[in-house]
């Protein structure tokens, strides 16, 4: 069963028949508590915050697409992070790539360095600069490729051994590239995280995090924190997302090639003065892309448009399929403006230094035809 | 009371059925904002005061009144389907038997007649042989695919030709051309059950056919968690349905009603896929020294894999096949040790299931109604799920090992 090809892992691992009726879905299992052998004596389950059946399951499915050990599931992805960062302590460091998350940027530099733990940010695609960047109290690598929102992309297998040669760990939020792209603890990572929120649930109707390793030990620490601040996934979250993960591959891998079609139609346009997408051969990441990701380049990406800010506020306003939101990774396609939108928590002059500029366009690419999409951008861009 | 469907607002017909399984019957800025729908679990609607349920009732106004007249998380899915089915009304069912008999029910009358083709789901020919016979509906049933017999079996007071089509477990194409016509000719509604195409394969409706029924627990909803049926037809072919089924009350759920939403998001890359693992399948096991016939309309040796190649865009994730040489017992070796497909009713859905139409459906009939039905004692029944395809074959291949 461990040589069944990932697809059919995502449909059956973690769902076996339910034992006591047949079931071919495991139920659902809301219960708060669970009734005990004996006094003192503990049955596999005894409080949903320490352990649930429903999320256990998706739990061993997550473990089993990423090849890890085992897997942990939160509330949202902010949770799965800050369980990470939990990990270390006042007088630690953490380096993070430039190109992340924009509620990750404000958690590692409003909420972690509270605790005494100080950030540094460096552009994760130059191995050298985030080398640089170590210092000996750093304890932790967080990068994210392809990275949010300019679609930058690191090299895993590159940053893995920089991690174990410093000592230090390292954590890659795979939300962008899914384990359907790319498996990041096969290339050396310690940690993989995601926002269970975008492709693995896939259908915007549900709020989870992840964190998934390959050491057990490791997963012990996180385990412990996890139960004792309590950000874990309720166990409608966890049916959802391990309904949703039955669809991961065929989604994934149908959206990012609608996000290439897309990507070469915007790169050909004249309105549209840049395109971020890993997949084309003018972006700078594209080699290691061809190597690291497997079988299609994400279904994110940016761009920029001809024009003034207000003409690339009318193109995010005007489009009819894609909608105005944040968020990413499921079956509607959205657009957002990452300055005004997923990235307002950074620091305006980290944005600038970082290249988030306010004319830069984001979509995520849903399930939706690709002509059809793609006629919707070309009457957007006509506005 | 209850007020009849008014059409909601919908992307347009020119859309991709991928934009239109994503959005069609959504409004595009929907309650709070939220990108997707919320489930109303309310039974009932309020009224602001008494002259606005005056006006509801004298002008036949478009809302909720009491949840088992509908709700509006089934109204989004009726617009789905009825959109992919290219219908002007869909109407959804607590499940695919409440469906029919929802159907039937609205349309005979004692004294009616109904014509079957004979090769159907054994629970719809119990309805009407068993329990429509004690309304003084009278059943008669031809052989499938027999359009003389079921021309000559027509007279005045014939009102319904039902069919499946592929049919189950046999996967029998019917042309629906000729049975679209066949009732126009008569003017006798027609229904064909597509359970086992999906609009994704096959849309009868295009073909002159009045009505289309689903299980929509099968490749609609997806995921063998939910179970539910639907109806597709005119706006005016579908009132006194929608009305008795107002009466009658099986309606389903708005939990299910979300869960069926959620899965035709999806609904064209499975079926894609539904399609892709069946055709392999049945490729690996006509090919395979243990196996006497497969049964699948993707085979050239299919009868009608003319007709089927020609109306189907694809031929879904159903193959039914016999073993060479088995009785009964060896037969089932094969299906108890099968690994990755497990032993089950039902099909459509996104894990491969197999059973032995002898024991799972067939199993109280004698040797001679099973002779009948056309259900021999070495058949088995998968149904392919959206695993990878080399894993279904490298399971059936050890199975078909195993079981010697």
């Amino acid at each position: 069963m461990t040589n069944w090809k990932f697809r059919t892992r995502a449909i059956h691992i973690g769902n076996e028949r339910d034992a006591q009726t047949g079931a071919v879905v495991p139920p659902i299992h809301v219960a708060s508590t669970f009734v005990q052998p004996g006094a003192g004596e503990w049955g596999e389950f005894d409080y949903s915050r320490s352990g649930n059946p429903t999320r256990k399951n998706l739990e061993q499915t997550l473990a089993s697409l990423e090849g890890g050990v085992g897997g942990l599931a939160f509330s949202s992805g902010m949770a799965a992070i800050h369980c990470v960062t939990m990990l270390f302590e006042s007088g630690d460091h953490i380096v993070a790539g430039s190109d992340i998350y924009g509620g990750a940027y404000r958690l590692f530099h409003k909420i972690a360095t509270r605790a005494g733990v100080a950030v540094s940010l460096a552009p994760s695609h130059d191995v050298g600069q985030l080398a640089s960047a170590i210092q000996p109290n750093t304890k932790l690598l967080w990068l994210e490729t392809p990275g949010n929102p300019l679609m930058s992309i690191t090299d895993l297998a590159a940053c893995a051994e920089l991690a174990k040669r410093r000592g230090i760990l390292l954590g890659v939020d795979n939300t962008f590239a899914t384990p359907v792209l790319t498996r990041p603890l096969e290339l050396g990572v310690d940690i993989v995280m995601h926002s269970a929120t975008k492709y693995l649930a896939g259908h915007s109707d549900s709020l989870g995090g992840a964190l998934i390793v390959r050491d057990q030990e490791l997963l012990d620490r996180l385990y412990f924190i996890q139960n004792a601040t309590g950000a874990v996934m309720s166990a409608w979250d966890a049916f959802l997302t391990s309904r949703g993960l039955k669809t991961l591959e065929l989604r994934v891998r149908e959206q990012c090639r609608t996000a290439e079609r897309l990507a070469k139609f915007l790169a050909a346009d004249h309105r549209v003065s840049r395109v971020l997408y890993p997949g084309l051969a003018s972006h700078a990441g594209h080699a290691i892309a061809q190597r690291q990701m497997q079988g299609g380049f994400g279904a994110m990406l940016s761009f920029e448009v001809k024009g003034d800010y207000a003409k690339a506020k009318r193109v995010a306003e005007s489009t009819r399929l894609f909608q105005l939101a944040v968020s990413l990774g499921a079956v509607e396609s959205l657009i957002e403006q990452p300055a005004s939108m997923s990235h307002a928590s950074y620091d305006a002059q980290d944005r600038a230094a970082h290249g988030i500029v306010d004319g830069l366009i984001r979509l995520s690419v849903g399930l939706e035809a690709a002509e059809d999409l793609e006629q919707d951008l070309d009457q957007a861009l006509s506005d | 009371m209850m007020h009849s469907h008014k059409r909601g607002r919908s992307p347009g017909s020119s859309l991709g059925s991928s934009t239109v399984a994503v959005h069609a019957g959504e409004a595009r800025q929907k309650p709070g904002d939220a990108i997707t729908d919320p489930i109303f679990c309310a039974s009932t609607y309020t009224f602001t005061d008494t002259q606005t349920v005056i006006d509801y009732i004298e002008q036949d106004q478009p809302r909720q009144e009491y949840g088992r007249y509908g709700n509006p998380g089934e109204r989004v899915v009726e617009q789905k389907l009825a959109a992919l089915e290219g219908g002007e009304q869909a109407l959804l069912y607590s499940s695919g038997m409440a469906a029919i008999v929802g159907l039937l029910m609205s349309k005979l009358s004692a004294g009616d007649e109904v014509v079957f083709f004979d090769e159907c789901y054994h629970r719809s020919r119990e309805f009407c042989s068993k329990h429509l016979a004690r309304f003084g509906v009278v059943t008669h049933q031809v052989r499938t695919g027999d359009f003389a017999a079921m021309e000559s079996a027509i007279n005045a007071r014939t009102k319904m030709l039902v069919s499946e089509s592929p049919t189950n477990p046999h996967l029998s194409v019917i042309d629906l051309e000729c049975f679209g016509a066949l009732g126009k000719k008569h003017g006798v509604d027609t229904l064909i059950d597509a359970t086992l195409a999906t609009p994704y394969n096959i849309k009868p409706l295009e073909y002159g056919v009045d009505f289309v029924l689903h299980s929509a627990t099968k490749y609609l909803g997806g995921h063998n968690d939910l179970l539910a049926g639907v109806i597709i037809g005119t706006n005016e072919n579908m009132e006194s349905v929608r009305n008795l089924r107002g009466v009658m009350g099986a309606i389903n759920s708005p939990h299910n009603m979300y869960l069926l939403s959620r899965g035709l998001k999806t609904f064209e890359l499975r079926m894609d896929r539904h399609n892709a693992n069946g055709q392999a399948v049945a490729e690996f096991l006509e090919g395979h020294s243990r196996v006497e016939k497969v049964y699948y309309p993707g085979l050239p040796s299919h009868p009608q894999h003319a007709i089927a190649k020609q109306t189907m865009k694809g031929f879904g994730g159903l193959v039914t096949f016999l073993i060479k040489d088995a009785d009964w017992r060896a037969t089932a070796d094969v299906v108890d040790a099968a690994k990755l497909a497990r032993i089950a009713p039902s099909l459509g859905g996104v894990e491969s299931l197999i059973e032995q139409p002898l024991v799972m459906s067939y199993y109280q009939c004698t040797a001679e109604e099973r002779q009948r039905f056309g259900i021999p004692d070495n058949m088995i029944r998968m149904a392919c799920g959206i695993e990878n395809a080399a894993d279904l074959i490298d399971d059936l291949q050890q199975a078909l090992e195993a079981g010697q």
